[in-house]
């Protein structure tokens, strides 16, 4: 059973993967924004120069060309090269990667970390203050753009209180004595944004977990330990919390796009020299390949954490094997 | 047959206004949404239109004052003013984009459960991908694919929130299939477009109308979203252009502090009323939720 809904997950999210890459190939190369239109508009641009462009994109082959190329190209790594850094995408993003990792991750950690224990509470004394108070909090952070919210956090902090640097990683110009010193700097940076981002989050997994908790505490097997005689807190403990984290799984992937989303407005706020900083860049300075490749890479990784967390699902709850 | 229907309808109706007016939630979101309608509607009238020219430069990143009550920006124009001109651009933004997402949502969910089969299977595939790819950065790359102007960042918005709006609806259509009255339908020689439209969509409309409101809410954020990354339309001033603006011209680290929290705080104000009715309109539907 659970290896047939295996292969299933598998294939499927193999078709959505596939789907994503002919989908970011017709994106790019269909729609207006071609590298080839954008020259046309150029008037300085001769027919010798047309001609040596498409050829450098193989845009004079015919289009079913043009898509095989495309994909052997990315099963090289091959993801074509920045009109910006007149660097390979790849050059481009590598470096990127490791502080958003850092930022989201922590952030990732803090908001699940604090959600939970915002949900259990808010479950445990449903209809007090301290569970309207959760659920205002959610109502509140979910309406709030989370770049607002980062703007709010660096006025009030950076530049009122000037407790914490003005964006950035490090500070710039620093010859740093040892790692020590430069890690405590790093840390610094890194405080107010990982703060912003989880207080987005924070929300969400508080009212998933109330829910989830409020279904667990309505169960028989609850009911059973009660009647044995074990103590409440002793049975919220043991037998309810344990079985409401299992939707926590689903949501905290599912949840993976929306930090991207947010990734790209805290890091442009904070000056973060993250993925989403350099998205915003690419944005705007229609760097087309970079954007590709970043759309690309944040897709998969979205549909892979997706794919693991369905995996993960059927395993600690054997139930969902269908 | 076909009065009593329409009493029964209109007696639902009306029990759903009534249980609407007892919730609270419900009420103030209402409030808080027709309030800046009504602003959207009226405050263009209502302000004088020199106050979004230019100013001198004495005029710029001023604090507010009995002049300007809200400030002025860094070109001279009162924040204000501002502010009631964009909520004309975020609302009608947020409304168009909330439409066009309904209706693909609708056709392909109903379509997508009338038909079953093959053609369910391959739509549903479809709305998963839509479902599963980060909304957020799907909209940034069209909409840096296909230029800023608001016409596009509403197309954008549609195009991309609809995948919720067609699970619900499909499973809704799944259960009013099964139901015999179609099946009648269906034996006096009904075709399958008259069932879909007659009886399918009635039936699946609360359920629609339900959902509108999370998509709204869904709708202003993006539209807020996109403009502050540069993505907005330069010559409608939204609230997301304003914080733009706000954020390039340095507002948040020089302390101008009526230039940035005003647009963010009607952007807050008017996804929270949405948030509030639609958390209303659940407890309404689902009277099992109301225990909680």
């Amino acid at each position: 059973m659970r290896k047939a809904y295996i292969i299933k997950k598998t294939i499927y999210a193999l078709i959505t993967i596939l789907i994503v890459l002919v989908f970011n190939y017709i994106l790019f190369r269909v729609l207006p924004g071609d590298p080839l239109s954008m020259l046309m508009r150029n008037p300085k641009a001769t027919p010798e120069m047309i001609e040596h462009v498409e050829a450098m994109y193989g845009l004079d082959e015919s289009w079913w060309v043009q898509f095989v190329t495309y994909f052997e190209d990315m099963f090289h790594g091959d993801l074509g090269t920045s009109f910006v850094y007149k660097e390979p995408v790849t050059a481009v993003i590598g470096p990127k990667i490791l502080p958003t990792v850092i930022l989201f991750g922590l952030a990732e950690i803090l908001a699940i970390f604090v959600g939970i224990l915002l949900g259990i509470i808010a479950a445990w004394k449903r209809g007090t203050k301290a569970d309207v108070g959760t659920l205002g909090f959610a109502l509140v952070t979910y309406s709030m753009p989370t770049f607002w919210l980062s703007m709010i956090m660096l006025s009030l902090f950076c530049v009122t209180l000037q407790i914490f640097p003005v964006g950035g990683m490090e500070s710039p110009g620093m010859a740093f004595a040892d790692m020590g010193t430069r890690f405590v700097d790093i840390l610094h940076h890194l405080i107010l944004p990982v703060i912003t981002m989880s207080i987005l989050l924070i929300g969400e997994y508080a009212l998933t977990m109330r829910n989830a908790l409020m279904d667990v505490l309505e169960e028989d097997y609850i009911t059973t330990a009660k009647a044995k005689g074990f103590s409440s807190r002793y049975v919220l403990r043991r037998h309810a919390v344990p079985n409401a984290m299992l939707p926590m799984v689903t949501i905290i992937a599912i949840n993976l796009g929306l930090v991207v989303g947010g990734a790209v407005q805290v890091e442009t706020v904070f000056s973060w020299p993250g993925l989403g900083n350099l998205m915003y860049e690419a944005l705007n300075s229609r760097d087309y390949p970079v954007l590709q490749g970043l759309f690309l890479l944040i897709t998969v990784c979205v549909i892979v954490a997706n794919y693991i967390a369905d995996i993960t699902y059927s395993y600690i709850d054997p139930r969902v094997k269908e | 047959m076909s009065s009593a229907k329409s009493m029964m309808r209109k007696r639902k109706l009306k029990e759903f206004a009534g249980s609407l007016r007892r919730n609270k939630m419900a009420m103030t979101g209402t409030i808080i949404l027709t309030i800046f309608i009504l602003v959207a509607i009226f405050g263009p009238i209502v302000v004088p239109f020199s106050t979004l020219d230019f100013g001198d430069a004495e005029d710029m990143m001023q604090p507010p004052s009995s002049e300007h009550l809200l400030g002025t920006d860094d070109m001279g124009r009162d924040v204000l003013a501002n502010l009631m001109s964009g909520a004309r651009i975020s609302l009608l933004c947020g409304f168009l984009a909330t439409i066009i997402s309904m209706v693909i949502g609708t056709i392909i969910g109903i379509a997508s459960g009338y038909f079953g089969k093959a053609i369910d299977n391959v739509l549903m595939r479809f709305t998963d991908f839509f479902l599963v790819i980060p909304w957020l950065p799907l909209m940034m790359v069209l909409a840096a694919i296909l230029g800023t102007s608001i016409w596009n960042i509403i197309f954008v918005i549609g195009i991309t929130s609809w995948a919720g709006t067609a699970r619900v609806v499909r499973a809704q259509t799944l259960s009013v299939k099964e139901r015999q009255f179609v099946e009648r339908t269906v034996s006096i020689g009904a075709g399958n477009i008259h069932i879909m439209i007659r009886h399918v969509l009635p039936n699946v409309f609360p359920l629609i109308f339900a959902n509108t409101v999370l998509i709204a809410a869904v709708a202003i954020t993006s539209e807020t979203t996109l403009s502050f990354l540069g993505l907005g339309d330069t010559t409608r001033a939204s609230w997301g252009m304003m914080l733009h603006y706000a954020f390039e011209s340095g507002a948040a680290s020089s302390g101008a502090w009526w230039y940035y929290l005003p647009p963010g705080l009607c952007v807050v104000l008017v996804v929270l009323s949405f948030a509030l009715m639609g958390y209303a309109f659940d407890e309404i539907m689902n009277p099992k939720l109301k225990e909680r």
